[in-house]
């Protein structure tokens, strides 16, 4: 008896712990604004620049600057990408939140859905200057199309194809126009016996993954959800799109089938920055890790990641980061000034170089290169040649089941199995009915 | 909970000794004191464990989509919808998780299998004096020691392809393998999952057997030697039945732990996890962090801990009748 009960005081034990860690995840900080009628805002950046120290380091002065015009002061906090999402999920459930955070522009109509946002409706719009100073397609990432947005660009990204200069020049190769000439010229860049590959991909990144699904659909003039919001991930132009960028690896034999391990775009960029691959397709933030692995800004070019021969001219998502604030807050008219601090013209051009991003005011000047060539590029990419994420709420469910269905079809390759166009479409058939499920 | 039924029998025993002492002195009090000993641990219980386990009950049945989690009081009843669509094999959800638990049992069946064969030879093999034993023994007790997440990364790191350690043995100096296996996706993540969670839980059996090796009087090997039995005959007629009652308590704790690691799997595949190597938990995690859908997530947890549940009343039951017939 007394054996028994010990064995079952262990086994409840050991039961409670396994659900108890299943139902909370309260990391229990207390971010609160400040106390009384002493103006101080909490802010939560994401990382942007080479590291969390890195990003204080940058922000920082800019912050000192407005604590100084405003006399409101801004305790800043920079979060990892790895937590970001988490920490903003806790935040919402739990009330304890900033007053001003950093958002993927990606999750805008996702984090909208939750109504824990400020809408920047027509008060809230004039108080952070008006919705004429953005870029009108980095203005339409804040939201549902036809709604008040939550959140406003800060920082704006686009996708470009970086090329070796020395390496093209060496095998008389021209920077490609077309993704047939891409894959022409990343073939005669590959020679696996010199540990050299035409392309580096973030093969094991489903966040990276999904943004190629999109693209290569879109080039394909195929889009992830129709009118009513409802998925359509296995229509023909998706999965051709799909598969097209996985042969990069399958068929063409391009990349290294180590990059199926590669789970973020930093690892593909090094391997560009260290001369082992000719070819990356990576937004323009990658400038500051190429040039701090050692490469030198005219080593490098630009051009726009190419669309098939006859594709839609589409190069890139309209990417970038966001900034919400929480309807919570206790200094909301703080809030919106310093809203409008971070996206004024100063500011933009004072970050622009150290966070290598476009600038999302109309008329601005891109500063992240002194490079003219590589930033009129990434400009007209942003400009004209991107389209923005479908802007619906299940947008999230769409990154992590299609980017995660493109994990294992690339690992599948990568050890040796063959990914055909039915298995694609069984892919995406599986990660449609995951979103179907839980809308 | 096992803080509370320890604690409960000594309470009750002292009652009726301190009611002999003096019923007249302080009645109330000698009433109250076991439950007011009791009460810290009982909060703290309901608290940490009990609390948390029924909002996760109360979750699963509300649709706790992030339409909701702002204010999660207003979240409609979902009824027995998500448990519907956790257990509809038919459907991707469902499919995922009856997968995912097949991937768990035999994670779990394999790792606890492999963590006590080690722990039971390795305790055995340090029980006679030898020079330096005590110091085998620390260094055995270094994978508990470690905190987990470092220990994890570390594999992470040797299981690389084309910079760790594994491969670099197995390739560059044995030369086993002309092509650089993966390690850390594909099919071969189960295999590395298992050494993993073996690495770090095998320990834990060796401490456990270690220590019920200790209370096995020595004389009853003296004399089993004398009559001529050979050590595997003494550790089975001898080591093996004395063991029993720390066995069924370490084989059960295993087996929970090993079921419901979340950690070795989240450290070592981070985001980018492969499906052979989908343990449940983290199913679940992924199921209700990615796709903001807690109530579904909540419905999965509460079906593993029904599930948990059957196998240790099924434990419970079994070893209790095997040991009132012995």
């Amino acid at each position: 008896m007394r054996l028994r009960s010990l064995v079952a005081a262990a086994a409840v034990t050991a039961l409670g712990i396994s659900l108890a860690a299943c139902g909370g995840s309260d990391s229990g900080d207390s971010s609160d604004g400040g106390s009384g009628g002493d103006q101080t805002l909490t802010y939560w950046a994401s990382n942007q620049g080479t590291s969390l120290d890195n990003d204080k380091e940058v922000l920082t002065p800019v912050l000192q600057k407005f604590t100084q015009d405003t006399g409101i002061k801004v305790n800043l906090e920079v979060i990892g990408w790895n937590d970001l999402q988490t920490r903003i999920q806790t935040a919402i459930t739990s009330g304890q939140a900033p007053d001003v955070v950093n958002i993927g522009n990606t999750w805008a109509a996702s984090l909208q859905a939750t109504d824990a946002f400020l809408p920047f409706d027509g008060d809230a719009m004039s108080a952070i200057g008006g919705k004429d100073k953005f870029v009108p397609t980095a203005l339409a990432t804040g939201g549902k199309e036809g709604t008040d947005p939550t959140s406003v660009p800060l920082y704006g990204l686009a996708y470009g194809l970086y090329y070796n200069k020395a390496m093209f020049a060496a095998a008389g190769l021209q920077p490609p126009k077309t993704w047939e000439e891409m894959v022409t010229d990343a073939q005669k860049l590959t020679n696996p016996a010199k540990k050299q590959w035409g392309m580096a991909l973030a093969a094991g990144s489903y966040t990276e993954n999904v943004h190629f699904a999109f693209i290569n659909a879109a080039q394909n003039k195929a889009d992830w959800f129709n009118s009513d919001g409802k998925p359509t991930f296995t229509g023909d132009g998706n999965v051709q799109g799909v598969l097209r960028y996985l042969d990069l690896m399958q068929k063409d034999k391009v990349a290294n089938p180590s990059n199926a391990q590669y789970d973020n775009g930093t690892k593909s960029v090094n391997d560009f920055a260290t001369k082992k691959v000719a070819m990356v397709i990576n937004q323009n933030n990658a400038d500051s890790s190429i040039v701090a692995n050692g490469m030198k800004a005219g080593e490098y070019g630009v051009v726009p990641f190419p669309a098939p021969a006859g594709g839609e001219q589409v190069a890139s998502h309209v990417a970038g980061i966001n900034l919400s604030v929480f309807k919570n807050t206790k200094h909301k008219d703080a809030a919106l000034k310093f809203v409008k601090y971070m996206t004024d013209a100063t500011t933009q051009t004072t970050l622009g170089k150290p966070f290598s991003s476009l600038p999302v005011l109309k008329d601005a000047k891109p500063v992240f290169t002194t490079d003219a060539t590589e930033a009129a590029t990434f400009a007209d990419v942003y400009n004209t040649k991107s389209k923005p994420l479908p802007l619906v709420p299940a947008e999230d469910q769409f990154e992590s089941t299609v980017g995660k269905a493109m994990n294992t079809m690339f690992a599948k390759i990568a050890t040796g199995g063959t990914v055909t166009a039915d298995d694609v479409k069984a892919a995406l058939k599986t990660a449609e009915d995951q979103v179907a499920a839980s809308s | 909970m096992s803080v509370a039924t320890s604690e409960a029998r000594p309470a009750a025993e002292a009652k009726p000794a301190k009611k002999k002492r003096g019923p007249e002195h302080r009645p109330g009090l000698n009433r109250w004191l076991p439950y007011l000993l009791l009460a810290p641990a009982v909060l703290a219980e309901l608290l940490i464990h009990i609390v948390p386990m029924f909002v996760g009950i109360w979750m699963s049945f509300v649709k706790l989509t992030k339409f909701y989690i702002a204010n999660w009081s207003a979240a409609p009843s979902a009824g027995l919808n998500n448990y519907k669509v956790a257990l509809d094999f038919n459907n991707a959800v469902g499919e995922g998780l009856l997968k995912s638990f097949g991937v768990t049992v035999a994670f779990s069946l394999i790792t606890v299998g492999l963590s006590w064969v080690f722990g039971m030879a390795a305790a055995v093999a340090l029980q006679p004096q030898f020079r330096g034993r005590s110091l085998v023994r620390t260094l055995f007790l270094v994978p508990y020691a470690l905190p987990a997440y470092a220990g994890i990364l570390t594999w992470n790191f040797m299981l690389q392809r084309d910079t760790g350690v594994v491969n670099h043995v197995l390739v560059d100096n044995l030369h086993l393998t002309s092509d650089r296996p993966f390690w850390l996706i594909g099919g071969n993540a189960l295999v590395s999952l298992i050494t993993v969670a073996t690495w770090k839980l095998w320990t834990f059996a060796f401490l456990t057997l270690m220590a019920g090796l200790q209370s096995i009087p020595r004389d009853v090997y003296e004399a089993a030697a004398v009559d001529g039995a050979g050590n595997l005959r003494q550790w089975r007629n001898i080591t093996l039945p004395s063991l029993r009652p720390v066995n069924l308590v370490l084989v059960l704790v295993l087996f929970l732990w090993t079921f419901s690691d979340f950690n070795t799997p989240y450290v070592l595949f981070g985001t980018a996890q492969p499906p052979a190597g989908d343990l449940i938990t983290f199913h679940i995690y992924n199921a209700s962090f990615l796709t903001w859908n807690f109530g579904t997530g909540a419905a999965m947890s509460v079906l593993l801990l029904i599930f948990l549940m059957i196998v240790t009343g099924a434990y419970l039951l079994i070893t209790g009748r095997r040991s009132r017939r012995g």
